[in-house]
């Protein structure tokens, strides 16, 4: 394809493009410098499909690995970093295809795009404070709650909304409409602060309990 | 067009990344004011969606880069990217 979208693709004078161009003509020592600021994208992009913190690592390993060998292949179509999330997500499918787990772990598909979601109404509960972060308790939790999303929901939250790479960006490194990014997105928001606010409600501040106020009293 | 808080929910995510029509938008936000079960939905999401975005809630394994690098540093003293196979 002839696009010559300015703002997607090999464009001319673009740090990135003259990198790549650089690694390709020999000066391979600068593939380092390439993929160093997707290092934390793709590490979540490998643990949002198999849901451990060793396997996510290697398969990155294998994915920064094989993106230096195809490099050439990189047509510019996407951003570098979307490519390269594209091709780590497609390690860790397959790897989550070989393992036992996809077993188990296909159930979860069962909660798909159709379903209605039902946010929690809890009128007291608005605010946590980011501090609240340094607690290894409430970062359990959260852990927990992405963890427990269907995969495909967990993929799409995680680029977006951890990642914070743009609808279009996502749809592309997942190879989904952008229609079904938002409505994914939106299922899981919803399932995120579903199971969240009453346990973040329960964990945070309860000193303050007296002062809850309920909808319906 | 009177949104039910059903409606207001289902387009939650879309208003906060303000992705909403403008018509739609003004409709969610006449809805917000009046509804305090809704912009309570709204609060906690936008800040359940705030603490996602911090970079402690996963944290890289130690010594994840250190590792990465040293893998790769050797792949690259090894071998050069591969020749795309047409020109």
């Amino acid at each position: 394809m002839m696009m010559t979208d300015s703002s997607m693709g090999l464009v001319a004078g673009h740090p990135e493009t003259e990198l790549i161009a650089s690694i390709l003509a020999g000066e391979r020592d600068r593939f380092h410098d390439l993929i160093r600021p997707y290092e934390r994208r793709i590490y979540l992009t490998a643990f949002s499909v198999v849901k451990n913190e060793a396997e996510a690592e290697d398969i990155v390993q294998e994915a920064v690995l094989r993106a230096y060998r195809k490099l050439a292949s990189f047509r510019g179509e996407s951003k570098f970093g979307t490519w390269l999330t594209a091709i780590t997500l497609n390690e860790a499918r397959l790897r989550l295809r070989r393992s036992k787990s996809a077993l188990t772990d296909s159930l979860d598909e069962r909660t798909e795009d159709g379903a209605e979601v039902t946010p929690a109404v809890l009128t007291d509960w608005r605010e946590v404070p980011l501090a609240a972060l340094e607690r290894g308790e409430i970062r359990l939790l959260l852990q927990e709650a992405i963890a427990s999303l269907p995969e495909t929901f967990r993929e799409v939250v995680i680029l977006r909304d951890m990642e914070e790479m743009n609808v279009s960006e996502t749809a592309q490194a997942l190879g989904i409409s952008i229609s079904l990014v938002k409505v994914r997105l939106h299922r899981a928001r919803l399932m995120l602060q579903k199971i969240l606010v009453p346990k973040l409600r329960a964990a945070i501040k309860p000193e303050r309990r007296s002062r809850w106020r309920w909808p319906w009293s | 067009m009177v949104l039910n808080c059903r409606h207001v929910w289902d387009r939650i995510s879309e208003y906060i990344d303000g992705s909403l029509s403008p018509e739609v938008r003004a409709d969610v936000e006449h809805h917000l004011e009046t509804c305090e079960i809704c912009s309570a939905v709204l609060d906690s999401t936008r800040n359940v969606i705030i603490l996602m975005a911090d970079d402690r809630v996963f944290e890289l394994p130690v010594d994840f880069s250190r590792r990465l690098h040293a893998r790769l540093a050797l792949a690259i003293a090894e071998e050069a990217p591969e020749q795309p196979a047409d020109g």
